[in-house]
């Protein structure tokens, strides 16, 4: 059904000084998936996709995107190859409008499927605050914002970090529930999150880590609540 | 009448002044680096502009032509080579080195051109005044040099409003991170930014050298005007530049006025005055 992986991660370890955060860590993402990236607090979920963003070099192993080899490559190049983040927290730029924030995101001109008029048509809400401050919107629109720049540079792969984080969960629903018209128009996804639930839905194939390992992995639907709780645990 | 005459002159002399600190303001504003050799820059530029009128015979006003681009390429190799590297989460790295550029500079001038004090003639036009009301008078080139102030800062105020490039700028000012995730590479972006300082900076300096005498050595009494109009104005607000400069040069002329001796006092006093009363500055920027 998929073609070769978009992304594939071979054995990385990564590092803050002497604190080693990834060991041996790799998975691979095909065309159009979504891959659920889940574990508890510090297990190196967010440094993994700081890793694929090119925001952190990892001490040893490969990225490969598109079958051509990123590791190292800085954030600003990984954004024009096609890898985009949604970063923990939003992290809008709070001088700009949010319209401003979208066209940010847009000035790498990536061609693809996704402009401004299609970014409002997912989010209709940004349209209406199109002009206001980023920090006057709330914070499930603030994440459709940053989802919405992110997706402004037409990513291949969409990485997103921690989207449901503080926010209300039916705003988390409404906002998952958009997530395969993101899919539709061939993007594949990472998802980080603590949030479960949410992640084994979205997903069609989970990794679990684990004090910076890979504890688990498999079909979303192949894993049983005690299974991941063993792994998410480690108990 | 007189009164209103020094007022005026005042003014005028503020556009110098707003100029002088625009280029200190958006490098603080983009990359938060004070700039510490920005006066000497200022006199880098007046002694480029004496080369080409010596070497091409052209008025100082059209040697802008030549200087200004010069200045935007030694601004931009200057940061990509240089103080790029001494950007981070502490501010002290970037001042030590700029203080250092600005004895290098200094001391690169004396060595060149002595320590004879300069001017640039811009002929004919330096004389010229107009009349405005009885016992009112203007001068052109102190006109000039307000409308090209005005201009400048309405230009910067366009730029980072306006255009993708001052989306940029905000962006990178705001979250250096998150503006690399967007395809910027923040180093160019500074560079570009410091490109656009040493332009600015360009046009002030070949207006002071056309307005009064220069040496080598006068560059970090401008850093404090820029300094002063800066945080006069409030940081981070292109008007509240000008004001601020406005507000110096109004001030330094009716301290003249007073007393000859009083003129750069009068300044400074307004200058602590205001940063006591509101340290914020007249005009900041408002932001959420």
């Amino acid at each position: 059904m998929h073609d070769s992986p978009v992304l594939k991660i071979r054995a990385i370890d990564a590092f803050y000084g002497d604190f080693q955060a990834l060991f041996g860590v790799s998975l691979s993402v095909d065309t159009g998936q979504v891959v659920a990236v889940i574990g508890a607090n510090g297990a190196g979920k967010s440094t993994l996709l700081k890793c694929i963003a090119g925001l952190m070099r990892p001490a040893r192993g490969e990225i490969l995107f598109e079958d051509a080899a990123i590791t190292g490559t800085p954030a600003f190049e990984v954004l024009k190859r096609g890898i985009a983040l949604v970063p923990e927290g939003r992290r809008l730029f709070p001088s700009l409008t949010v319209e401003e924030n979208l066209l940010i995101g847009g000035q790498s001109r990536r061609p693809g499927p996704w402009s401004l008029a299609r970014v409002y048509e997912l989010f209709p809400v940004l349209a209406e605050r199109k002009n206001l401050p980023a920090p006057a919107l709330s914070g499930g629109q603030q994440q459709m914002a940053a989802i919405g720049r992110a997706l402004m540079s037409n990513p291949r792969l969409l990485l997103c970090d921690e989207i449901s984080l503080g926010l209300a969960p039916i705003v988390v629903r409404d906002i998952y529930a958009r997530l395969p018209q993101i899919t539709a128009e061939g993007s594949s996804l990472i998802i980080v999150e603590q949030d479960i639930v949410q992640a084994l839905r979205a997903a069609s194939h989970v990794f679990c880590l684990q004090e910076g390992r890979i504890a688990l992995h498999g079909q979303a639907q192949d894993l049983t609540r005690e299974k991941i709780s063993a792994a998410y645990f480690g108990v | 009448m007189q009164w209103l005459n020094v007022i005026l002159q005042g003014v005028l002399i503020g556009g110098l002044y707003a100029m002088f600190a625009a280029g200190l303001s958006l490098i603080f504003g983009v990359m938060r680096l004070v700039n510490i050799a920005h006066g000497d820059l200022i006199v880098l530029a007046a002694y480029l502009s004496l080369l080409a009128t010596q070497a091409f015979g052209v008025d100082p006003l059209a040697s802008l032509l030549l200087v200004v681009p010069v200045m935007a390429v030694i601004g931009y190799a200057l940061q990509r080579g240089l103080l790029n590297y001494t950007l981070g989460d502490d501010l002290l790295p970037p001042l030590l080195v700029t203080f250092g550029l600005s004895i290098i500079i200094q001391n690169g001038l004396l060595e060149l051109f002595t320590a004879d004090s300069r001017k640039l003639q811009a002929g004919a036009i330096e004389i010229q005044t107009f009349e405005l009301a009885q016992n009112l008078w203007l001068g052109a080139l102190p006109m000039i040099q307000f409308v090209v102030a005005v201009a400048v800062i309405a230009g910067l105020q366009l730029l980072f409003y306006r255009t993708a490039l001052g989306r940029a700028f905000r962006a990178t000012s705001d979250d250096q991170a998150v503006a690399q995730l967007m395809g910027l590479d923040t180093r160019h972006v500074f560079a570009i930014a410091m490109a656009l300082s040493l332009a600015v900076i360009a046009v002030a300096g070949v207006f002071l050298a056309v307005r009064a005498n220069f040496d080598p050595a006068i560059g970090p009494a401008r850093l404090i005007f820029g300094f002063e109009a800066v945080i006069i104005g409030g940081l981070g607000s292109m008007w509240g530049t000008l004001a601020g400069g406005i507000i110096l040069g109004v001030s330094q002329a009716i301290g003249a006025q007073i007393d000859p001796g009083w003129q750069l006092l009068a300044g400074h006093i307004v200058f602590l005055a205001i940063l006591a009363v509101r340290p914020q500055g007249l005009f900041p920027k408002v932001s959420g």
